[in-house]
This record gives C-alpha cells, structure tokens and sequence, in this order.
C-alpha cells in the first residue's frame, strides 16, 4: 500500500516580532502597570514561553477609566464620519498586516494557521469595515436620531477568537461613539498587544481604546469600577452570571455572549456526504474551542450506522500537529487547565456508557493536545451530551421523527445555535421555526458575517453583536 | 445488495436502482471541500513523490483525426522513457489512441509495461448502436488494446433512460472481458452534481473499472469537483460490493499544481491504497512535460525549456 506523507510546510514565524514584557495601553501609549505583576503566556503547542504581560490591578483599572473619561472628551466630539476615518484606516492595516497577526494567533493561541490566515484575519478586517461604514449612518440604522452611545465600555474576551472577538467588540463600540477598556483572556493577550500598536500608528486619540491585560481578577476591577456604563463580556456561562449579578446594583448596560451545546440536526433526507463535512466542520474547527460549536450530532436513526461510519472515516483524515504547518487541520488546546477539563468530561462519558472513537494519530510530545472523538450510543441524559465542553468532541443522540429531534435539540439550558441537514426547503422552514437558538445555519455551519446578528436564546447569552441589531448593544435608545 | 454471479464487479439492475435512488449532493459544500483541500500546502520529497506519481499514472493520448503510425511511434517511445536524462523518472501507464492505431502501439510497447489503451464505442459522443459499439470495441480488442475507454450513451441518460445507458456497458463489458474497461461520464454534458454522481454509481454498477471524467473533446472537461465526486462514487460503490474501482481524470489538466490537487482529493477522500496507476490515472498530453520540468526543477534548482525534454 502506498502513503503519501505531506511534507511540513511551516509558516515562517520570523515575521512577527514579540517583547519579552509588555505593558498596558492607556492615553494612547504602552505604560508599566502599576501591579508590577506578570505573568508568562506560552505557546501551548510547545510550551515555549512567549513573554511576559502585565497583570492590571484595580489602580490600573483607574488609571484606564481616567484615560477613556478624556479619551471620550475628544471622541464624543467628533463627526460619525471622522470616526469612521480611524476604523477605516485600522481595518486596511489590518489587511496589510495580517500574516503577521495570523502567525501571532496561532502561536499564542494553538490554532491551525489555515484558520487564523483564512477564517480569522479576513474577518477580523471585515467586521472593521463593516462598522466603519456605519459610524455615519446611525441615524438611519433605526430610523431615529434619539440614539445615544453608554460612554466608557468595559470589555472582556476570551481566548478561542482573540483578535475576531476584540473585533466584535471593539469596532462597533468605536463607531457608535463609546470609548473602550478591553481586557483580553490571560491566555492570549499577544494580538490584542499588536493591536494597540495599530491604534497608536493610526494615530487614534488617546484614551479612546485602552487595553489592560490580566487575568480574573483584573477583569473583576474592570467589572467593579463605577465609572463604567457598560459591559460587553464573551466567555463561560459562570462568568456571565457573575457579572450579571455583580452589576445587578448599577445604571450599567450589560450584554453576554456565552457557552453553547449546539444541535447539528441531521435527517435522511439530507445530503450525506456534505453533512458529514459540515458535522467536522461544525465540531472539530478551531479544535471545538467554539461556542457555536455543533457539539450535538442529532442524527436520524435510520442513517446513523451509513453516517457514523462516513463520519469515522472523515475525522481519520483529520490531520493533527503543530498550529504553524499550512497543512495542520487541528492544532493544540488552548491551556493545560482547557486539556485537563476535555479529558475529565470524556472520561465522565466512557464511565456513563458512551462508546468512543478516536482518531488513531500520534500527538507531539510537549505542548497540549487532544484527539478529535466522537461518542455514539450516548443519551440525552448523559454529560457529554448537556455540559459544553468546549474541545473537539462530539455527542451523537438519535431521534425517530422530526418533531422527537426538535425535543432532543431544545433539551439543553443554551441556545445560542444550530444546524439543519437536508435537501428538502420547508422542512428547513419547519425546523428553523421551532428550534431555540440565536443562530441557525442549514446545510451549513459556522458560517459568519459581519451584518448578521449573532446571540444567544437561554444561557448562551443576550445582545446580540454584528449588523445592525450589533449596534444596539452600545447605543440607548431615546424617543 | 449483492452481486450477480456472472461477474466479480457487477450489481444488477434492481440494486443499482437502490444505489442511484435518492441520491443528493449539495453544491455549496462539495465546493467547500473541494476548496479546502486545494490549500493544501506540498513541498519537498513529498512534491517530488507525487510528481513520480503522477507520471507513472498518465495516459499519453493522442486522439486526432490526423494521427499516423509515425505520430504513434513519437510517442509510445516517450510513454515508455519519458525523459532520457533522468533514468529515476517512471513509464507512463498507458498510452492512449484509437483502435485504428491499436497495433500500431502495441508493437511499439512490446518490450515495455506501458499498457495500450484504445477508446471506443464510438467515441467521442458515442451516438451509434449498439451493434456498431460493440463491433469498434471488439476491433480494438482484437488488436491488442489492454485497456478500453468508452463513452456512456448520454443520449439514453438526459431521456432519463438509465436501464438502457446500464445495459450497453453490460453489453460492452461483456466484449471486454478481462480487458481493463475505463467509462468515460462526459462530466461537461452532465453539469449537474447529481448527474455526475448517479452516472457514476450506474457505471460502476455495470462493472466499469475506471470512471473517467472527459473525452478531453470538450472545452469543460475534468474539474476537481467531478473528480470529488467520483470519489465518492468509488467509496460508496466500494461499502456495497467490496469492489475498488479506480478514477481516471482527463480533459483540461495541464499542469503539476492542477494535478497534484488530484492527487490530495484522492489520497484524503480515498487513501493512500488508490494512489497506484491501477486506481487512478491521468488522461493528459501536455501534463507530462510540465511534471518532467518540475522534477528537474526539484532535482537541480534549474526550470529547463522544453526543447530538453522529447517530444510525445
């Protein structure tokens, strides 16, 4: 039998050109943090120590609230089509340099370089574009002219889409009139880091985007301090529910975008090749480290041995190995603790009774990794079938009839998205229209653009960010 | 489903109406898939392995109204040492002609492994009887030819007259024999996905060996998508009867990117074990130059003309 072995192709990382400490941003520039505090982020595919970020303590936190109050003197000043200037000029040189950030992502964070370099940056620069262009046309977004931006917005993200997340946020904060303090995950901080030495070459007023790095407790201060009108946070459920009730007390507005366990429904009637592609896609991209990841293969019974065996196959073609090479299908998990959480639910499920196939690949030696694995003869009532699990494993549960796979889908405390499988239109109607999610992809999955609103049903979250509806989430409305 | 007995690789009627019933294919994500495999990124001894590949796995084919015996001779001597500089380079599988030219080539390739393959059936469009397409297959047969490509009756297939496309290359197989049957789908007249897919599973079901995408007479000839789902075909074709059948993709491949793009839609949907001349081939005329240049390139850093390599 002849093997064909891809030789690496390895992403040149000497284009990128990382400190071995770095500061915080505030009034338009790096400063040490008061904290004097850092800590180490490494590149979890090796291991390797990147550098050293400062830890923003709650006087840091002051500091950023100072600068984003005269950073907001200068920004609520000028016109919607001068705001629009700097998100266009951030946008094109994010464009220009976007090997660098691709290379810098999937250093720091574990993913694929062929995502980061053709999912994440062409987004990160659409969603730039996207709300530049609405900066000056918020009058006509809703018809009324009595929208109002919150002022200084705190905002965390987490650590699976870091610079798409800071895009979510960030851009249409700015081109609604908000000034931002953005505190990226602990984990991943190095793009966010570059990005702030985008927005000091483009020339943006000081103190209209800040950023302290940190960890818990730095977004706790950011969370806490009174002078913020409004928090945007993307991340576990658990979180989420802290600041929802650490700010239950305050004027503050207030969006979550949170955890999933997504349904991917698929009916015979579908087509079955091109749903097995879109079932990999929908779990196993950016190693399942995604909130609308399908982690839920609700297949019709009829079909599942005929899908189940098209499916092992497929994911034995999975090609797992170092975030750099261009070949690398599934990189590494994001952080030990991220690992450690993976491997205690998949043993939960073999214990509970879930049979479990594993791709057969060899796994480097440092660094974090997990096999892509997919459960059958799981049931509803099984772990791996309610809790997210946030890693590259997928739950199957079967159902007889469409309405009984309506049921299984909505059986879950989230709601933030899901996925149709088959050929037949009103069925797709008929589905959409019962399913409890923000999100609903069909004949597809993880799917993304800018003018599309994106959000939670139940646990997963509300606000909702991207398109129109997106700039709701920083303006009030006045009528 | 199971097999007839009259042949190792063949379903009959009723099962293969199983096969092709319901079948589905969504465009917008086969074209995704298709397209994520072509970033795939192939250096090194890796792109040297697959240009070897490659070439052991062309049909050299000329198929032309003006071609002679001297024509023939030009290139069966290429098929069988296609760059006399580099002993390392591989024969080509076959060489490909029509049955006139059969013998011709034959004679040529005596002492050699480079296989004779001759279209027939009244190739290209095939809109002859039945009768006729099995006298012109039988002609190249009797000349020698290892290996036959005939065209499927498309005229039978957009009629909607399946039974009866099914049952001439039951007719035809039956000529063949052992001979290596190749079924030629014309995948730039079936245009639709679902087209594609269904002549292939009924092609395969009548006991074609190979699958092949084009004529080459065509403008939109082979397409990496056509070539996908065949694959796929092929797998499907493979879970029901245990039968392996190959893939031969020709009509418009031109270069060594194009064709190693081939290569990876293969090597990931079916495995390395169909990377062999007899599972997949390439029906090319030109491709084999511009791999030959590629591996000297690979070989000694040097992009050589072409006037340093024989011609076909």
């Amino acid at each position: 039998m002849n093997t064909w072995e891809y030789a690496e192709s390895i992403e040149s990382s000497s284009i990128v050109n990382i400190e071995k400490k770095y500061g915080i941003f505030i009034d338009g520039k790096f400063q040490t943090a008061k904290s004097k505090k850092f800590i180490k982020t490494i590149s979890p595919s090796t291991e390797e120590v990147l550098s050293s970020i400062s830890v923003g303590n709650k006087s840091d936190i002051n500091s950023a609230v100072d600068s984003a109050k005269s950073g907001l003197k200068i920004w609520s000043k000028l016109s919607g089509t001068e705001r629009a200037k700097y998100l266009f000029k951030l946008a094109r040189l994010i464009q220009e340099r976007s090997r660098e950030f691709a290379v810098l992502e999937s250093l720091d964070g574990g993913k694929p370089i062929k995502e980061s370099r053709d999912f994440d940056l062409p987004q990160v620069a659409a969603n730039f574009f996207y709300f530049a262009g609405w900066a000056d046309k918020l009058d006509i977004s809703w018809n009324t002219k009595g929208l109002k931006p919150y002022g200084i917005v705190g905002q965390i993200i987490p650590w699976n889409f870091p610079l798409l997340m800071l895009s979510w946020k960030v851009a249409p904060a700015l081109a609604t009139g908000n000034v931002v303090i953005l505190k990226p995950a602990e984990s991943t901080p190095l793009t966010a880091l570059l990005f702030a030495e985008l927005c000091e070459e483009v020339g943006l007023p000081p103190g209209v985007f800040n950023l302290v790095t940190g960890d818990g407790t730095t977004g706790a201060a950011l969370v806490q301090h009174p002078d913020i009108s409004k928090i945007a946070f993307t991340g576990s459920t658990a979180v989420g529910k802290y600041i929802q009730k650490e700010t239950a007390d305050r004027d503050i507005g207030l969006t979550l975008e949170l955890g999933g366990k997504a349904a991917n429904i698929v009916f015979n009637d579908a087509a079955i090749d091109q749903a097995v592609e879109g079932v990999v896609n929908g779990i196993f991209f950016n190693q399942g480290h995604v909130c609308c990841a399908g982690s839920r293969l609700v297949l019709q019974e009829d079909i599942h041995d005929e899908f189940v065996s098209k499916l092992e196959k497929r994911m034995q073609s999975l090609r797992v190995g170092n975030p750099l090479d261009k070949n690398t299908d599934i990189g590494a998990i994001n952080s030990k603790e991220q690992l450690n959480k993976i491997t205690s639910l998949v043993d939960e499920g073999v214990a509970e009774g879930g049979s479990i196939f594993q791709t057969e690949c060899d796994l480097p030696s440092n660094g974090f990794w997990f096999k892509p694995t997919l459960f059958t003869n799981a049931q509803p009532s099984y772990k791996i079938a309610r809790e997210e699990i946030f890693g590259p494993v997928l739950t199957t549960l079967t159902f007889r009839t469409p309405e009984e796979a309506i049921e299984i889908s909505n059986n879950t405390e989230y709601g933030l998205s899901a996925g149709i499988w088959t050929e037949k239109g009103s069925k797709i109607l008929w589905a959409a229209d019962r399913l409890q999610a923000g999100v609903i992809w069909a004949n597809t999955f993880n799917k993304f653009d800018p003018s599309s609103p994106f959000g939670g049903y139940k646990e997963s979250g509300f606000g909702r960010e991207g398109g129109r509806h997106g700039l709701l989430s920083y303006l009030k409305v006045q009528s | 489903m199971s097999l007839t007995k009259e042949s190792q690789n063949t379903l009959n009627w009723s099962s293969t109406v199983e096969l092709i019933d319901n079948l589905r294919v969504d465009e917008v994500g086969l074209k995704e898939r298709v397209a994520s495999l072509a970033t795939r990124s192939i250096k090194k001894d890796s792109k040297l392995q697959a240009l070897n590949y490659i070439v052991s796995m062309c049909d050299l084919t000329t198929l032309e109204g003006e071609d002679t015996e001297g024509k023939i001779g030009q290139m069966t001597a290429k098929a069988i040492r296609p760059d006399p500089s580099n002993l390392e380079v591989p024969s080509v599988a076959a060489v490909c002609v029509y049955p006139a030219l059969v013998s011709k080539a034959k004679e040529m390739t005596l002492n050699s492994d480079v296989k004779v393959a001759s279209v027939s059936s009244y190739f290209p469009s095939g809109q002859a009887p039945l009768e006729s397409k099995i006298l012109d297959t039988q002609f190249a047969i009797d000349q020698g030819a290892d290996e036959i490509d005939i065209v499927i009756n498309r005229k039978a297939f957009f009629e909607g007259d399946y039974r009866k496309m099914y049952d001439e290359i039951i007719a035809l197989k039956e000529v063949c024999k052992s001979v290596h049957l190749k079924t030629i789908l014309e995948v730039g007249e079936l245009r639709t996905y679902e087209n594609i897919k269904k002549a292939s599973l009924i092609s395969l079901a009548a006991g074609s060996d190979f699958i092949k995408t084009s004529t080459g007479k065509i403008s939109n000839g082979s397409s990496r998508e056509a070539c996908y789902l065949m694959a796929k075909a092929v797998w499907d074709y493979k879970t029901v009867t245990g039968f392996k059948a190959g893939i031969k993709v020709a009509g418009g491949i031109r270069d060594s990117k194009d064709a190693i793009r081939y290569l990876v839609i293969v090597n990931e949907e079916l495995g390395g074990e169909w990377l062999h001349p007899d599972y997949f081939r390439f029906g090319a005329s030109s491709l084999v130059d511009d791999v030959l240049k590629q591996i000297k390139k690979l070989k000694t850093n040097a992009y050589q003309s072409s006037y340093y390599f024989p011609r076909g």
